[in-house]
């Protein structure tokens, strides 16, 4: 390859990373999830109008679940939510409660679910409802490892989101990371209750969050508690700041005996 | 002036055989009677050598004849004859089997066709339709080329039809019973209808045969006694059907399916196939349908294109919509989206040569100010996405939740389909939660809880300390409980046992909601008494 050839390269590659990347008076409104350690990480927050990815284990989808709710419910804020998933993730991880969601601070009323047969119907419909700029943001729910959520697709879904202004969240449960164009993409565990005595045992969800991509800015890993009647993330209260350090599969050793305390 | 076309298929005495064919009977009747008349002779000019066909069905034990072709007549046949007696007469006899489904279908075919012509067909059945052409006949050159081309149509595919035009369904049927192609104008049935025999009428058989006994061989004999006679020799149903047959009030027809508000349509003279011009079609009559409904200030619920095919087949495609549409692009929009995600696509076969379009069902659309609210304009946004999802992949597919009165945490929640509960759903009053709480609720809940292995229980009434679940073991870190849910037990529906419901946190921090189906002492004991042991289930997962 002569040179010629590599300054066009290369010149090439520096338009594609200038239309790429957002300028200052063009970064999409942030969000700010709570959590001043990864706020900051992501320069003010979540951007809106674009895709995120969470993705989780075969057996943390009720904590993935938590965690993207949270998600659109910081960035949908009082906006209808559309969330699409197959069939089947029923039968997999369950239905999303609505009592449950009201529990966590966001209101049913505003959720409308849309339950496609296939991954290609949920990948169409999701592009249909991300046009629609009366919604705060869009849920994609796959379960597993599925072929046509490739590169393209998630190209069209940011697109999408960045025509309208809607944010897309897609939860990928039971899924391999492969490349994809999201702004951030997440792993999700749940993580433990404070150690402590038996009267707080039971206390806000809380997940071990690690932001394994960020196109602009560094990535981290917090333990981040969401506080549902504020509708926001928040440290973890008994939590010193530094203990994401600590490997989550492992018990914490405060935590020897059941512990257990009666239904108030 | 109401006129009424009656068309019975097949011609008492006269049967084509409806039920030779299985499904899809109209489309395929006439390769039958093509294949059925390739294999026997020719028949030569003058005399009748083709060979009787019957139709015969299993009555109380015997096989008798259902109906029977002219030939069959020719040689002596007749209807309610057995068919042994029927071999014995003409060995060379065909015989099918009567197929009552099947016919009907090919009824309801041919009545699908007749769309074309007005909105108003009723079935007369078994073998009869009824079309209620008043103010359409112009559209087909008058009342005698509609009837031509109705008859014409139906003869060339193989059926023997008759037709008449009358004021009345009942006339115009008594019409058709004696001769084809009779028009009577309103208020001559009497006269037409006076000579023919009283069975043209129809009437159970005990009647047509007490009126031949009582010396009355016509209508017009039955219509010169007193209808008092009649009544209390008869009935009095009978005497309203003489009335109804004579042109005195009329029985009213019931159409099969309810008449739209807005109609409009396109005829081509030449069929079109290609999709290019079908979707030209649609978008130029969803403007006219739009222009016609907005002169009443009127926006479209429901949406029917019909396509019909040169060979009779019609393909209708109904698209709902969550709010009265009154742009035309967002009919397009619609019927694009259905278009593309039909299952079987629509097959032109040869050709359409007719596209119509119809508000089925129809609302005042109230106006509002579009422009500065911007709360009417974000509903209106979603209730079209809505629409335009529910288009693609069906209404059941797109719901919203609404607030159930139950404490059984499965039937608190109701899903609906969005389009016709969107309003009620963002007004429903969910239950406050309790500021300060943890959630104690999971976020995910199965359907049918799942059937957890529990090794022991500290103590009976106690949680677990660990549990498999889909084949994995979790060790119990943390538990609060029990809630205490009893099934509504003033609901008979099996279900009785109470549930101590258990938030648990495993080793990984996860949280699980698991209950146990049924109380110790109580409720757990078979029918001698003894112990047995409790089921196990996680019901939902908590974020």
């Amino acid at each position: 390859m002569d040179g010629a050839r590599m300054s066009t390269l290369a010149s090439l590659r520096g338009d594609i990373a200038r239309i790429e990347a957002p300028t200052e008076a063009t970064l999409p409104n942030r969000v700010a999830l709570g959590h001043a350690g990864a706020d900051a990480m992501l320069r003010g927050g979540l951007a809106a109008a674009a895709l995120h990815e969470v993705f989780a284990g075969g057996h943390q989808g009720g904590a993935a679940t938590g965690f993207i709710a949270g998600l659109a419910g910081r960035l949908s804020s009082r906006k209808p939510l559309v969330w699409v998933r197959q069939d089947f993730a029923d039968q997999e991880s369950g239905a999303l409660s609505m009592s449950g969601l009201a529990e966590l601070g966001l209101d049913p009323r505003l959720l409308v679910t849309v339950r496609a047969a296939d991954v290609d119907t949920a990948l169409r419909t999701t592009a249909d409802a991300l046009a629609c700029d009366a919604l705060g943001a869009v849920v994609l729910e796959v379960w597993g490892n599925v072929r046509q959520l490739d590169l393209v697709a998630s190209r069209k879904l940011t697109l999408a989101a960045q025509a309208s202004g809607v944010t897309a969240l897609v939860l990928r449960v039971a899924a391999t990371p492969i490349p994809s164009t999201a702004e951030t993409r997440w792993i999700v565990r749940a993580a433990h209750s404070p150690p402590g005595n038996a009267a707080s045992a039971w206390g806000a969800p809380r997940f071990d969050a690690e932001l394994a991509r960020n196109r602009h800015g560094p990535v981290g890993r917090w333990i981040m508690e969401w506080k549902c009647d504020a509708c926001l993330f928040s440290e973890p209260s008994a939590y010193p700041q530094p203990l994401a350090a600590t490997p989550p599969h492992r018990p914490h050793p405060a935590v020897t005996h059941t512990e257990r305390r009666l239904a108030g | 002036m109401r006129a009424v076309v009656g068309l019975p298929l097949p011609l008492a005495g006269e049967g084509w055989g409806g039920g030779i064919s299985t499904s899809p009977a109209f489309e395929r009747a006439p390769t039958r009677i093509a294949s059925g008349d390739a294999i026997r002779p020719p028949p030569q000019a003058g005399e009748a050598k083709k060979v009787a066909s019957v139709v015969v069905a299993k009555d109380h034990n015997a096989i008798l004849i259902q109906s029977l072709d002219e030939a069959a007549v020719r040689a002596g046949l007749s209807i309610g004859l057995p068919l042994a007696n029927a071999r014995a007469i003409c060995p060379e006899l065909i015989v099918y089997d009567a197929d009552p489904l099947a016919d009907a279908k090919t009824l309801n075919d041919i009545a699908d066709w007749c769309d074309r012509f007005t909105p108003l067909v009723a079935l007369d059945l078994p073998y009869g339709l009824f079309l209620d052409i008043t103010g359409c006949a112009h559209l087909f050159g008058g009342e005698r080329a509609l009837l031509q081309s109705v008859t014409g149509a139906l003869s060339r595919r193989g059926f023997a039809v008759s037709g008449a035009i009358a004021g009345t369904s009942i006339a115009a049927r008594t019409l058709t019973r004696h001769a084809s192609g009779k028009i009577i104008a309103d208020g001559e049935e009497a006269d037409a209808v006076g000579p023919l025999p009283v069975s043209a009428l129809g009437a159970a058989d005990a009647i047509t045969a007490g009126l031949r006994r009582a010396g009355l061989k016509t209508i017009g004999d039955v219509a010169s006694r007193a209808p008092h006679e009649i009544s209390a020799r008869f009935g009095a149903a009978f005497t309203t059907l003489l009335g109804h047959a004579l042109g005195q009030g009329d029985a009213p027809i019931s159409p099969r399916k309810p008449l739209p508000d807005y109609i409009v349509e396109k005829r081509f003279p030449e069929p079109v196939a290609t999709d290019t011009v079908i979707a030209m079609t649609l978008t130029h009559l969803a403007g006219m349908l739009v222009s016609a409904m907005d002169k009443q200030g009127k926006g479209a619920r429901q949406l029917e294109a019909s396509f019909f095919r040169t060979d009779g087949a019609v393909r209708t495609i109904v698209v709902d919509t969550g709010r009265p549409v009154t742009k035309s692009d967002m009919i397009d929009r619609l019927f694009r989206e259905r278009l593309d995600a039909l299952s079987d696509p629509l097959d032109p076969g040869f050709g359409f040569d007719l596209i119509r379009l119809a508000a089925g069902r129809t609302e005042i659309v109230v106006q509002q100010q579009r422009d500065l609210d911007a709360n009417v304009h974000d509903n209106d946004e979603l209730s079209a996405l809505i629409d335009r999802i529910a288009a693609r992949i069906g209404g059941k597919r797109v719901v919203v939740h609404l607030p159930l009165d139950s404490h059984i945490p499965e039937r608190a929640a109701l899903a609906v389909p969005a389009q016709q509960n969107l309003a009620v759903a963002t007004a429903a009053a969910w239950p406050e939660r309790i500021a300060g709480e943890p959630p104690l609720r999971p976020l995910r809940l199965f359907d049918r809880p799942e059937p957890i292995k529990v090794p022991f229980a500290a103590v009976p009434d106690g949680p677990p300390h660990q549990f498999t679940w889909r084949r994995a073991l979790h060790a119990v870190v943390r538990v609060e409980g029990p809630e205490r849910i009893a099934m509504e037990w003033w609901k008979q529906d099996g279900q009785s046992l109470t549930r101590d419901y258990f938030r648990v946190e495993d080793a990984e921090g996860q949280r699980f909601w698991i209950f146990r189906d049924g109380l110790y002492e109580n409720e757990l004991r078979d029918e001698e008494g003894k112990p047995v042991t409790a089921n196990w289930y996680v019901h939902g997962l908590f974020a």
